[in-house]
């Protein structure tokens, strides 16, 4: 891990109880780590484990029962609905496992949607930014084409173009392959680690341990605390295992 | 997000909705309509009424006997006795502010010539009448005060009864009818003047000096009213404050004692007028604006569904930045949106009816404040239906929101 490297997220001694009836459920029971810029963290865990839980705390969709939470160096556990709204619209790319699209839109306009809530960009760099957010993930060709005209695979890169487009400090991604079969999966991986490789700070929740070998650190959740965190000195190549995937029949 | 892009998605979503939408805007048509119809009706009739009443001349004074009638109180029919010949002769000799004052006695009955007849109306008259009236005579010519003087038998007659007893284009002038067995003859016809707003045929009658109908056909003393004309509509007021004078110093009313007459200007009737004419409107809009209200609370129950059906959009649209404020002002948007088309189209709706209504002879004018009325109300009931759902959708979480299936 390149120690210099700007922290992007810090949590410390995070708890997140839900009151359910009577009965208190701690989905975080006290998690502390750091992610520093340029990392490709994969957090694993059993179901229920809290992974979804950690997930919306880093995405600022939630707050901390207890324990401070910075984002690119800020507090987020005291600050408002409103502006936790803005950071996520600055920071945060999002990307989940049923893709999220707008239905009828086309392309260009699911991607520019986070840009919408951007006061700062006008219509035309609304697009262009659109536009090469769709170049960088494969879909140059497909700017105009409706999201229910498209694959799940199609989909998933629309939202991840989505979730690059306003350049956050940070791309979350929730079990983003669960949906789509083996060799679309590592079609996405080589994507993910196209955009490690070009310096971005990626998070992704699996239950897949296999995905964990292409990312370059690995912590693992049990009931709703850190069993263990490790860094990944031998990244696999997703590109690699693609090429080596058996073809398929028809192609 | 910035009210263009607002627009834009709340169009998408009306667009991608295209029936629910018109339906959900249908009641607003109706309603918007159903305003703008009856505001038109109102507003028409009080204006072809206010038409015909300045027709008849906005100086005209009219004086009846008996107090005062507003409150409703019941007189005693010798009240109705108290204008006399002598109150009209010293009104002629005393006027100042009036250019002519004639007496009126009316009798109704059947006028006859030969095998046809007609029932109608027979006003006693000075000459003057036409002169206060501004009727003119299209055929002969009017009778004379020598007429008056002698109470001569002779008459003028209105086109209805000159088209029912003189029918095959005789010409009536110089002819005798006989009105209750008692022989005019006809010495000139009126000029028609068709019907009146209230549906009134203005051109069955007969005019005769007064002399003659109160002595020959009525055989009383008193008269049924007197009418008069200020010099201007100015100077009405002036002189309904000289006839006032000289009735009271004529009938030695005195101190604090109560008119026993009453003195009406035409232009106190068109008030009267215009006012229950805005009564019935103000009701007919009231009903009217019920439907709207209907029309509100159906938009509502459409927006409701739509934030239901669109509660993974909304978690999305969270996560990836909109503030609570960007759903609700999103969802505001649509639902005025969707009450301002429907407006403009009951606008639309609510024109074509008022010509219709036109056609079969209902007199119409939109007030142009209807239209602005009717936008505001909309704008009002878009805001004010879409509010809840709006609030709804502001207030959910987007965590639940983007995981709802
Ligand atoms: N809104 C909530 N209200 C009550 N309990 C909750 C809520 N969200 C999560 N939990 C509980 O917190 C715990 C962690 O849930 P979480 O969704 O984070 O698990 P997960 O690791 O993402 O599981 P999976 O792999 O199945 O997605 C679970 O016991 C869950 O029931
Ligand atoms: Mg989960």
């Amino acid at each position: 891990m390149a120690e210099d490297k700007k922290v992007i997220i810090e949590l410390d001694n995070v708890k997140r109880n839900f009151i359910v009836g009577s009965e208190t459920v701690h989905a975080l029971r006290g998690v502390s780590f750091k992610v520093h810029q340029g990392e490709f963290v994969t957090i694993m865990g059993t179901s229920g484990s809290g992974k979804s839980t950690l997930l919306n705390q880093l995405g600022c969709l939630d707050t901390p029962t207890s324990g401070e939470y910075y984002l690119d160096g800020v507090s987020v556990r005291t600050m408002s609905k409103r502006q936790r709204a803005r950071l996520r619209n600055l920071k945060i790319g999002f990307v989940f496992q049923n893709y999220n699209l707008l239905a009828k839109s086309t392309s260009v306009e699911n991607v520019e949607l986070p840009l919408m809530y951007n006061s700062r960009y006008s219509a035309a760099q609304r697009r262009e930014a659109a536009v090469k957010a769709l170049q960088a993930v494969g879909l140059g060709d497909r700017l105009n084409h409706k999201s229910n005209q498209m694959s799940g695979g199609q989909m998933q890169r629309v939202a991840i173009a989505r979730a690059l487009v306003n350049d956050p400090a940070v791309i979350l991604a929730d079990e983003a392959t669960g949906n789509l079969d083996t060799r679309t999966s590592f079609e996405m991986l080589v994507l993910f680690q196209k955009l490690h490789a070009e310096g971005r700070t990626i998070i992704f929740v699996t239950h897949n341990p296999d995905i964990a070998r292409y990312s370059s650190r690995n912590i693992m959740l049990r009931d709703g605390k850190i069993r263990s965190d490790e860094i990944n000195t031998n990244i696999l190549s997703a590109a690699e295992a693609l090429a080596k995937l058996p073809k398929p029949q028809d192609d | 997000m910035n009210i263009i892009n607002l627009f834009k998605v709340a169009l998408r979503a009306i667009a991608s909705n295209k029936f629910r939408s018109f339906l959900s805007m249908l009641g607003i048509i109706i309603g918007v309509a159903a305003v703008i119809i009856m505001m038109a009706i109102g507003q028409g009739s009080k204006e072809s009424i206010r038409q015909n009443i300045s027709q008849m001349g906005t100086n005209i004074i009219m004086i009846r006997p008996g107090a005062d009638m507003r409150g409703g109180v019941r007189q005693d029919p010798s009240a109705m006795q108290t204008l006399k010949v002598e109150d009209y002769k010293r009104i002629d000799q005393e006027k100042r502010f009036i250019s002519h004052v004639s007496p009126e006695v009316t009798a109704s009955g059947q006028a006859i010539n030969g095998a046809n007849n007609t029932s109608t109306s027979l006003y006693g008259e000075m000459p003057e009448y036409l002169d206060i009236k501004q009727w003119s005579v299209s055929d002969g010519e009017c009778f004379t005060e020598e007429d008056v003087k002698k109470s001569a038998k002779v008459c003028l007659i209105g086109k209805t009864v000159a088209d029912e007893l003189f029918p095959n284009g005789q010409d009536p002038v110089g002819r005798t009818l006989r009105f209750k067995s008692i022989p005019f003859r006809v010495v000139g016809v009126l000029k028609s003047k068709g019907y009146n707003s209230f549906g009134m045929d203005q051109d069955n009658l007969m005019i005769a000096p007064y002399t003659t109908v109160m002595k020959r056909v009525l055989a009383q003393n008193y008269l049924s009213s007197i009418n008069c004309s200020a010099l201007t509509e100015e100077l009405t007021d002036k002189a309904i404050e000289e006839l006032t004078t000289v009735l009271r110093s004529n009938h030695k009313i005195s101190g604090e004692a109560d008119n026993d007459f009453t003195i009406r200007s035409q232009e106190e009737m068109m008030q009267t007028m215009s006012s229950t004419m805005d009564t019935i409107t103000i009701i007919l809009v009231v009903a009217a604006a019920f439907s709207l209200l209907v029309a509100g609370i159906g938009i509502m129950n459409i927006m409701l569904v739509s934030v239901t059906e669109r509660t993974r959009e909304i978690g999305l649209r969270m996560s990836v930045g909109a503030t609570g404020l960007d759903i609700s002002n999103q969802f505001l948007i649509e639902s005025v949106m969707i009450s301002i088309t429907g407006g403009v189209l009951g606008i639309i709706v609510g024109y074509l009816g008022t010509l219709i209504c036109n056609k079969f002879g209902l007199p119409t004018s939109i007030p142009l404040w209807s239209i602005l009325v009717s936008f505001a109300v909309c704008t009002v009931i878009g805001i004010g239906f879409g509010y809840f759902p709006a609030q709804k959708a502001a207030n959910m979480d987007p965590i639940e929101a983007i995981r709802y299936e």
